[in-house]
């Protein structure tokens, strides 16, 4: 029996074209007659377009057309009833304006330097309208809609009673997606109905159904290509206006038109993790049993918009605390929707619920490992439901013995390295384990190639190379023999990137569509080939490529061989795989525990992370070379988080200052320590064939709190405003 | 970015007149910052006028001296054996500047013009003085946290971006000047301005005016020096703070020390009293807390920058201890 393909650290099926360029993201396609779009945005936050003068850009060379509300054709999936105003931000429909950076008009020319030139030579006047930035500011505006309910188990803030308390709040900035590659569009309406796109998009048959009904058309009229993105982190889940603006210009132009956005406008136009208020209560016995959380949350949103994701969610289950209470609100402010965010609101959550484990832990004197473990939930408190897997106390061990934890000492400031403070930090992570619905097709070629299409995307993590390690199981066709096609919606339906659940449910797939072509096979054999004649196809089996007999071990068939034999040239099916009654019986998380070894300047205040241990719980690893760089990804993201990433607003203008990579700080390399990726690696029971979970999402969710919880055992000063910049560590400094 | 035409003259004074006879025109060398502020639009040159096939790229060292020509890269001046052994605080300066791909553009001219990399004057929208005189000042009132703490004036609070410059400021450069009317040489304190009522005015060159080099005497700071970069992330980051310190140790004695502070001030900020209260002390951590002090006694500070005071005095503490090596 040959080795597993799946564990197995193989390299990238597409590496080889990634590293030598040839791979083709949506702005490297030139189609025939190509025009290049720039945006008009607003420099004002609220308010009404008085008037647009394009008539210098009209006249610059090489331009197309200018085009805004005042001269767009409609798009008939635009309501025009009595505008609601949380119907998303219909781009060109009217005059409104909502956030400062919204595009007011798109300028398309024959060179992208023309059309950059041209959309600065646009004058637009504004009626210009007061506006609201600052979530401080406007807490009294903080409100609930009916899907965000507050949770109450056992007894509201309990935590007030318990002889060791801890309050306090915790705040993080807005962060922005700053991926390498921009993102944009390439929009080709081929006829005055089929409209074909090349997108940067986590989900091919997302952007088909949001344009189907914002344009009318038939499914089948759209066509969205997205081999590879660079990079998206949540903000390729929808489809942003910027994208309807080129669609609508290459409408109303008649050319294929791409447009590619501006590092600043990754700020404005692409979503953003939302800053956040947090509080939490939290309480404890002497002997440090928790007795109560209670965890409130105010969010950003946009005015058109509301934006929830699950800030609070951790807080129900990750410890068994006999009360907990929640609540979480939304402030909506002048600025654009935001978005998920690697991690999303967990990341958010769990860095106030993880400082606060942390906190509690000192009053006690207890070890926070300890105290962690001593609060363990053997079972989900929130669903009353055993977990699928949980391995959370042998994640604990194994980074603990990695980080050299023994090291550490309760009390902050004993160590010291070449004159520089050192800390020790820890934090757990969870995020739900998904399984969604997908389908794949595979067609098997007489050559002996295996090949298999789904509508699934890769944002980086390697889904192809998964897909066809999990297909390699399941058939025992080599792996260099299987190609997995992706990012195409003519391709069967996929759901999104996002969630950390590609693997679970496209891979479910996977494996579906491979056990059912093996299946047809074995039909196939025992229907036409005459060793086969008597026997049953429920009988048959198959071992490194060929079909076996249970009990007969002398009939047996190479795949080709029952192609050949029926001189047919492939066979193709499809299947649709889905989770089943599974999800009611067991609560299904992915876990992950970091740790952080930290130096702080005394004199200065800067932090340099020294180490970084990081495990994750997440079932069965299908590929450790790739499962461990995203990882290692997760934890710079996380790094970022924690010490680096802010988008500073100036209110008064409701503009961003600080919008490009120069002055947004983005963890460069010295500012990424060695990374110890370790994976529990069992095979969760339940989830799926593979038996893995997710890890996109652990591989950041609670590793900000990690650095805080080192910094305040290395210096004795407790962070809670992210991120931790020098200037917040300086002593008698307020920041 | 409008449009603009590109000529390289053959000669220094082809150069100098090609500037001289036309407002709109600027030259470049490695456009590492002018290429920035095209496409920002905060400045529109019609002509660009490259001088990067000059001969301005030699480094020697003669009458001890060291010359450096203007368009030699902030790479190799930093990696040069001459400056690593003569002159190691400004091999340290440069490499604390920007990134290796940067440095590899970047010249030593052209880095000396840098413009501030104030969040307002970047951003056309806003106002800003140093950009468009008489709009007011972004930064006063908006989000000040890296601006100055000595020498703004109620016009601007922007800080000098250099790394290098610092550095040169500290060793006592000068700056060699070709124009219209002649050459003239400048020293480095005189080089940049402070804001006052001109704020668009960066520095004293006139009309015309090319640095084809600087000049730094030989000094006895070959050992004692060290540059502090203190910033948001370990590289790629602008100064919160930085210290370039020098000191000459005979015994326990401190003969002579300079003291430069990046980050603070519209032009390096040279710390003279600083430097005159350690002459003749002993290389002690209270001398050099006694000198942080003097050092800051001046310093006002905005909204979001009042840590830069401290900042400033640990660093100077840190960066002198580390010099002395105490």
């Amino acid at each position: 029996m040959k080795q597993p393909a799946v564990g197995q650290s193989m390299d990238r099926v597409d590496g080889r074209l990634k590293v030598t360029g040839a791979a083709r993201y949506f702005a490297d396609h030139q189609l025939e007659g190509m025009l290049y779009a720039a945006l008009v945005c607003s420099p004002v936050s609220s308010g009404r377009i008085a008037a647009i003068d394009a008539r210098e850009a009209l006249r610059a060379p090489g331009v197309t057309d200018v085009i805004s509300h005042l001269n767009a054709p409609p798009v008939p999936g635009y309501k025009q009833e009595t505008p609601n105003p949380k119907q998303g931000l219909k781009i060109f429909h009217d005059d409104r304006i909502y956030s400062n950076g919204q595009p007011v008009a798109i300028v398309v020319a024959n060179t992208l330097e023309r059309a950059v030139h041209a959309a600065s030579l646009v004058k637009v006047t504004y009626n210009q309208e007061t506006h609201a930035t600052d979530l401080y500011a406007n807490l009294d505006k903080a409100f609930q809609n009916k899907s965000m309910k507050d949770y109450l188990r056992g007894e509201p803030d309990a935590w007030k009673k318990a002889p060791v308390t801890v309050e306090a709040e915790y705040n993080i900035p807005l962060e922005v997606h700053n991926p390498m590659e921009l993102a944009g569009i390439t929009a080709h309406w081929e006829t005055p109905d089929k409209l074909v796109l090349y997108a940067k998009t986590q989900g091919v048959k997302s952007v088909q159904q949001t344009l189907k009904n914002l344009f009318q058309l038939p499914e089948q009229n759209i066509v969205v290509h997205s081999l590879f993105v660079g990079g998206a982190f949540g903000m390729a889940l929808r489809v942003w206006p910027m994208e309807v603006a080129a669609i609508i210009a290459a409408k109303k132009v008649r050319k294929p038109v791409k447009l590619v956005i501006g590092r600043k406008d990754m700020f404005t136009l692409v979503g953003y993790r939302p800053a956040a208020m947090q509080k939490i209560g939290i309480g404890a016995t002497a002997d440090g049993k928790l007795t109560g959380i209670t965890h409130e949350a105010v969010a950003v949103t946009s005015p058109y918009e509301d934006f929830t994701e699950a800030i609070v969610g951790m807080s129900k289950f990750m410890y068994a605390c006999p009360n907990v209470n929640t609540h979480y609100q939304l402030v909506p402010l002048n600025l654009s929707t935001p978005v998920w965010m690697r991690g999303p609101g967990e990341a958010t959550g769990s860095f106030a619920l993880e400082s606060a484990i942390d906190e509690l832990s000192y009053k006690l004197k207890m070890d926070p490992l300890q105290f962690r473990v001593i609060n363990h939930a053997d079972t989900d408190p929130e669903k009353n439901l055993p977990f699928s897997s949980k391995y959370l106390k042998e994640a604990y061990e194994m980074g603990a013995e990695k980080i050299g934890w023994k090291n550490r000492t309760m009390e902050p400031r004993q160590l010291q390295e070449d004159g520089w403070l050192v800390g020790y930090g820890m934090s757990s992570g969870v995020f739900s384990a998904g399984r969604g619905k997908a389908t794949a097709s595979a067609i098997f070629g007489a050559d002996g190639t295996l090949t298999i299409r789904s509508a699934a995307a890769d944002i980086g993590p390697g889904t192809a190379t998964a897909m066809v390690q999990i297909a390699a199981d399941a058939t025992g066709i080599a792996p260099a023999k299987i190609r997995f096609l992706l990012g195409e919606s003519e391709y069967p339906e996929a759901p999104r990137q996002g969630g950390s659940s590609t693997v679970s449910t496209v891979g479910s797939a996977v494996s579906d569509v491979c056990k059912l072509l093996l299946q047809k096979l074995g039909e196939m054999a025992a229907e036409s080939m005459p060793a086969f004649k008597d026997v049953k196809p429920a009988d048959i089996g198959y071992e490194d490529g060929q079909l076996i007999v249970t009990g007969k071990p002398a009939i047996r068939a190479g795949f080709r061989e029952v192609l050949q034999h029926r001189q047919q040239p492939e066979l193709q099916v499809t299947a649709t795989s889905q989770g089943g009654e599974e999800r009611r019986k067991y609560s299904m998380y992915s876990f992950s525990v970091h740790f952080a070894k930290v130096h702080v300047h005394p004199a200065t205040g800067v932090v340099r992370i020294k180490h970084v241990v990081s495990v994750a719980d997440s079932g069965t690893i299908v590929n450790a070379k790739t499962a461990g760089s995203q990882m290692i990804g997760g934890v710079v993201g996380g790094i970022g988080m924690a010490l680096t990433e802010e988008a500073l607003i100036d209110h008064r203008f409701g503009r961003f200052v600080n919008n490009n990579y120069a002055d947004y700080h983005v963890p460069v390399h010295a500012d990424t320590p060695p990374t110890d990726v370790l994976f529990i690696n069992k095979k969760d029971p339940v989830i799926n064939p593979m038996g893995s979970k997710g890890m996109g999402e652990i591989a950041l969710i609670g590793f900000a709190a990690a650095v805080s919880n080192a910094v305040f055992n290395a210096t004795g000063t407790r962070v809670r405003d992210l991120p931790i910049t020098p200037d917040k560590l300086l002593p008698n400094v307020k920041g | 970015m409008n449009q603009f035409s590109y000529v390289r003259p053959a000669s220094q004074k082809a150069a100098i007149d090609a500037i001289f006879r036309d407002n709109t025109a600027r030259f470049i060398a490695g456009g590492t910052n002018l290429l920035d502020l095209m496409k920002n639009g905060v400045t529109a040159p019609e002509k660009l006028v490259d001088i990067n096939r000059l001969p301005l790229k030699d480094i020697r060292f003669s009458n001890n001296i060291l010359h450096l020509g203007a368009t030699t890269i902030n790479s190799e001046v930093a990696a040069h054996p001459l400056v690593k052994t003569h002159f190691p605080l400004l091999s340290q300066a440069l490499l604390a500047g920007a990134s290796q791909q940067l440095r590899n553009m970047a010249t030593t001219g052209g880095n000396m013009m840098q413009r501030t990399r104030c969040s307002y004057f970047y951003d056309i929208t806003m106002p800003c003085n140093k950009r468009s005189p008489g709009t007011g000042c972004g930064a006063i009132g908006g989000i000040n946290r890296m601006h100055a703490i000595f020498g703004a004036s109620d016009q601007c609070i922007a800080v000098h971006p250099s790394d290098m410059c610092i550095a040169l400021a500290a060793l006592d450069a000068t700056v060699i000047v070709a124009g219209p009317k002649g050459g003239r040489r400048i020293p480095f304190a005189d080089f940049h301005r402070l804001p006052g009522n001109t704020p668009e005015k960066d520095n004293n060159l006139g009309k015309g005016e090319l640095i084809t080099g600087v000049e730094i005497p030989a000094n006895p700071f070959t050992r004692h020096v060290y540059y502090l970069k203190v910033r948001d992330r370990a590289s790629y980051a602008f100064a919160l703070v930085s210290v370039a310190a020098a000191l000459d140790i005979s015994g326990s004695t401190i003969r002579q020390a300079r003291l430069a502070l990046g980050g603070v001030a519209h032009k390096p900020w040279r710390l003279y009293e600083a430097e005159k209260m350690l002459t003749g002390k002993a290389p002690t951590e209270e001398n050099f807390r006694i000198a942080a002090t003097v050092a800051t006694r001046s310093a006002a500070t905005f909204q979001h920058n009042a840590f830069k005071v401290p900042m400033a005095q640990n660093s100077i503490i840190t960066a002198l201890s580390k010099a002395a090596a105490i």
